[in-house]
């Protein structure tokens, strides 16, 4: 038991209310709003050395004892996807000071990110399926006000697709939990790994694991299924899109990961195949989709579709070395693509726009804005140095081992295309002249709160990709805990699962 | 709002016994059907049946204070629930019961659930009335008070 646990979800929620009672004040929102993510921060470091130290750590709310009660669990993953959690939501926030208006302050964009981050935390730490999917609506629910809010026509357009396609994603998600209650009679994911392989009805495991496959899918943005996301990411103000890009569609893969490693490998053969399917698919799709674009913040929407199907080979190759793969390339991928709609923030702040053709000429009139983007786009095409390039290498050396020659194709034609739609930003945006009838804006004080996050964000990008050992080193002892699942079976239910034999006297 | 005498005269009447309804759901949703949502239902139709008979902007007036503080006091009652279990070091969100003697009211059983459940009740009263204040102008067959 550790109540430590219970932390990422009630700090944010503490920040949110008082955010709602303090509803009048400015001020006094903007600052609380900030404490909330460096208090979310330090909580999360501080569950990452509990479980790096003693192992999973679990939690029953409210006594029950599972698995009847609400468990909350974290393991080296979820510990990990926490701290991403805190790092980006703080960074985030405080680019947010620097460039939401007052109106959208006003209307409640503090109480509603945090709630984002609660739900997002929650989802992590879900130790059943039911929790998870209150999570996910928990996600839904305040992500999908954070897309409306200002109420710009646009921003309503994108958000009906968005939620229509994730109310959808529920309902196969609420369905596959029922039928999975209905077979097992249970819905938490320790007593589940226990009680499903001894369930006589493979095929139908499998047919719920499909289910899930598409709830978490859809989520998670993979083909075919992603339309949702290039059609509501453009709208919001670049904060919301950048946390959202960096966060939402990666709950959506770290539900696979769990299920898919943890209750779903009855029939590797099959689901695990449809997994590497739709991972080589995404991929292309995604940035073929990219390269047809020409608007800053689309061109990055279609670029988290293809990088999500790196991470779904990785899930898809069920090797050690590639579940090592997808987790390092999650964590790296959040860092970098938050910090690419950060920088796309930053240019439009200058040049007023989003649109390729309309910008220009950002390279001679700030050289560091350059440098502090093609830090996180070359990382995204996967060149070295930087932490994208050992993420990649991780996932291709695991294709080649398990003899995946088509995805891996996938994989290196998606990253040689992902570099040119990086080299047409830098072509368009930094290095042609300015159009003749745009001007640049002068940096403006807040531009220092918009640049200080990117800086750091690029920082964590240079670091890891400069001494990538840590994370390496974290990502195997994750992906070991994934395939060998006793030590989180034995967290959440307390003593070792009998073998059937020991019932036979 | 909707100009009407006998509605008028009717939802001030009904108003009061709502109110004190969704009381006794929210009481009785210990052992019962009822609770803190089904409470914050009623008391929030209280407020709308107000709200179509007299306006909004005396709705508001009764209510005294803005939805959205209702909404934030109603969360912060039903997480110092469950803040109060885990000061005393059992879990979070652990039920905690206390029996005390009072002159009249006699021998009470008194729960930290039920903290709990009128936090659901204010943030069920809060959003309700949040979206139907900012929306009830724009309703269909309706005029602007």
């Amino acid at each position: 038991m550790s109540h430590l646990l219970v932390l990422p979800v009630l700090v944010p929620l503490v920040t949110a209310v008082t955010m709602l009672l303090a509803w009048r004040s400015r001020r006094v929102q903007r600052v609380g709003s900030l404490l909330g993510a460096v208090a979310l921060l330090g909580t999360t470091l501080w569950i990452a050395a509990a479980v790096w130290n003693d192992g999973v750590q679990h939690l029953q709310v409210g006594n029950w004892p599972s698995p009847f009660g609400i468990t909350l669990v974290a393991d080296v993953l979820a510990a990990a996807m926490l701290v991403i959690v805190g790092v980006t939501g703080a960074c985030v926030l405080v680019y947010a000071l620097g460039s939401i208006d007052a109106e959208r302050e006003g209307n409640g964009f503090h109480a509603l990110y945090h709630l984002l981050l609660m739900g997002v935390c929650g989802a992590f730490l879900a130790g059943d399926l039911f929790n998870l999917y209150v999570w996910f609506e928990v996600l839904l629910i305040t992500s999908f006000v954070l897309l409306v809010l200002g109420n710009d026509r646009s921003q309503v357009k994108g958000a009906v697709s968005y939620v229509l396609l994730n109310l959808v994603a529920s309902l196969t998600f609420l369905a596959g939990v029922a039928l999975l209650y209905g077979i097992a009679g249970s819905l938490n994911l320790a007593d589940l790994a226990v009680r499903l392989p001894e369930v006589d009805a493979p095929g139908l495991i499998t047919t719920v694991s499909m289910l899930f496959l598409v709830a978490f899918g859809i989520k998670a943005a993979v083909f075919p299924l992603f339309f949702w996301l290039p059609a509501a990411y453009h709208t919001p103000p670049v904060a919301v899109t950048a946390i959202f890009a960096g966060l939402l569609t990666k709950v959506g893969v770290y539900a696979l990961i769990r299920v898919f490693t943890l209750l779903f490998t009855q029939d590797v053969g099959y689901t695990h195949t449809i997994l590497l399917g739709v991972a080589a698919l995404t991929m292309i799709t995604g940035v073929l989709g990219a390269v047809t674009q020409t608007d800053v913040r689309k061109i990055l929407s279609f670029h988290i579709v293809s990088q999500i199907g790196y991470m779904v080979m990785g899930l898809a190759l069920f090797t050690p070395l590639a579940l090592l793969g997808a987790i390092f390339y999650i964590l790296h991928h959040i860092i970098v693509k938050t910090n690419l709609f950060l920088v796309g923030g930053v240019a439009h702040r200058l040049a007023g726009d989003f649109e390729l053709k309309n910008l220009g000429g950002l390279y001679r009139a700030k050289p560091w804005l350059a440098v502090l983007f093609l830090i996180p786009a070359l990382s995204l095409a996967g060149l070295p140095p930087l932490s994208g390039f050992w993420a990649k290498l991780v996932i291709l050396q695991a294709g080649l081992e398990a003899e995946a020659y088509f995805a891996v194709a996938a994989a290196l034609g998606a990253g040689l295309l992902t570099l040119v739609s990086m080299t047409k930003i830098w072509n368009e945006a930094f290095w042609k002249p300015l159009p003749d009838d745009r001007s640049l804006s002068p940096g403006t004080p807040s531009l220092a709160a918009m640049v200080t996050p990117v800086v750091l964000l690029a920082a964590v990008t240079l670091s890891i990709g400069l001494y990538a050992e840590p994370l390496v080193v974290l990502a195997e002892r994750s992906a070991a805990e994934l395939l060998d699942t006793t030590s989180y079976v034995q967290a959440v239910l307390g003593e070792p699962p009998t073998p059937p034999t020991a019932e036979v006297r | 709002m909707i100009f009407s005498l006998v509605f008028r005269v009717a939802a001030r009447l009904l108003v009061p016994v709502l109110l004190v309804f969704s009381v006794f759901m929210l009481l009785r949703g210990h052992n019962h059907p009822g609770g803190g949502f089904v409470g914050g239902l009623v008391a929030a139709s209280a407020f709308v049946l107000y709200a179509l008979a007299a306006g909004v902007h005396n709705a508001q007036t009764i209510l005294r204070t803005d939805p959205r503080t209702l909404l934030g006091a109603g969360l912060a009652f039903a997480y110092g629930a469950g803040l109060l279990a885990l000061a005393t070091e059992t879990a979070f969100l652990k039920g905690l019961w206390l029996d005390v003697h009072l002159p009249l009211l006699g021998d009470l059983h008194l729960g930290s659930t039920l903290l709990f459940d009128i936090g659901v009740m204010l943030v069920v009263v809060g959003t309700v009335l949040l979206m139907i204040f900012s929306v009830e102008d724009r309703l269909p067959g309706l005029v602007e008070d």
